[in-house]
């Protein structure tokens, strides 16, 4: 356990996280008991613009939306790594400025090697 | 100290259900929005034990990116997952011995951890060597310089992983007409344009 003074900075989002499970809680479980439910057939059938739906919503996407997801998760952790560095770039000098600048660096070529690639463009 | 203790076993009662109801639930949807209950409530121990910086990162990288990604593949591939399941069961020999061999290291590493001098005191205060300095302040001093080997490891994987993402996924359609503006520029008028006299009532 971390010390008594920094756990107590954090009493408040465990307060507001208890607040709003409650809240979610009473909503869901207010309208379980208190709605009136009369199910018959047409209610409990899929309403998609009035008609039945046509297929399963799972078919084949392209494979682009993945790439652009894998791409943001990637450039989504180096940013991660860039928090700690803009805190710290008072006390780590030089050094820690260069060692910050190559690995952008390496990052930069395989952001370019995508660009030229076509990896953000769409056909 | 009360609200302390109450609130680990809440996080960790809450991950470990959470971390049971992944692999039980029927519904795959299901399955990952557990498992990004269960990174909340990882990331809630994280603060317990004074990473906070961990802590927010595991909400950012893996709820608001790696969750996502999962929830878009479970979403939109067409595999039948309950077809899936049926021969589920042959995998359970090997799913228990990766289990045996990850409970053997937990308890080895717990075993260890006993007999490291200055046991209490980091039971009491784990981040004690950084007292005064917020957490990600006491990250960057280390990373960039004392690690910085691994932190350029780090940065070279990254690297892999998205020349490999682009090898993979990245196809290049024939029959694509794409809009090249610098070629579009360069075309000089007089290769292409010719201007024909024409003189009313004959044609060209």
């Amino acid at each position: 356990m971390a010390s008594q003074d920094f756990l107590i900075a954090y009493l408040p989002i465990l307060i507001f996280m208890a607040v709003a499970s409650v809240i979610s809680v009473a909503m869901i479980a207010g309208s379980l008991l208190a709605g009136p439910r009369k199910p018959d057939a047409e209610k409990l059938s899929a309403y998609e613009c009035g008609f039945d739906a046509f297929s399963d919503a799972r078919n084949k996407f392209d494979v682009r939306f993945y790439l652009v997801t894998l791409l943001f998760i990637i450039f989504d952790l180096e940013i991660a790594f860039l928090f700690p560095w803009a805190i710290a770039l008072g006390d780590i000098g030089v050094f820690g400025f260069w060692s910050m600048m190559v690995f952008l660096a390496v990052l930069t070529v395989g952001f370019v090697y995508e660009w030229k690639k076509g990896g953000l463009e769409w056909e | 100290m009360i609200v302390q203790a109450f609130a680990f076993y809440l996080f960790a009662g809450i991950l470990t259900v959470s971390a049971l109801m992944v692999i039980t639930a029927r519904n795959p949807v299901h399955s990952v929005l557990f498992l990004v209950l269960a990174f909340f409530n990882a990331a809630g121990l994280f603060v317990m034990l004074g990473a906070e910086f961990i802590a927010l990162i595991l909400v950012i990288v893996y709820v608001g990116a790696v969750a996502v990604l999962f929830l878009f593949v479970v979403m939109m591939l067409d595999i039948n997952f309950s077809d899936m399941r049926k021969g589920a069961m042959q995998y359970v020999p090997i799913g228990m011995v990766i289990g045996a061999v990850l409970l053997t290291e937990l308890v080895m590493l717990y075993g260890t951890w006993q007999f490291v001098p200055g046991r209490e005191q980091n039971i009491a205060d784990p981040v004690a060597a950084f007292a005064g300095q917020n957490n990600t302040e006491a990250l960057g001093q280390l990373i960039y310089t004392n690690y910085i080997f691994a932190f350029q490891t780090a940065g070279l994987i990254l690297f892999v992983a998205m020349i490999g993402a682009i090898v993979l996924t990245h196809r290049t359609r024939a029959g694509v007409r794409k809009q090249a503006v610098s070629d579009q520029q360069a075309r000089n008028p007089a290769d292409v344009l010719e201007i024909q006299k024409i003189t009313p009532k004959t044609g060209v």
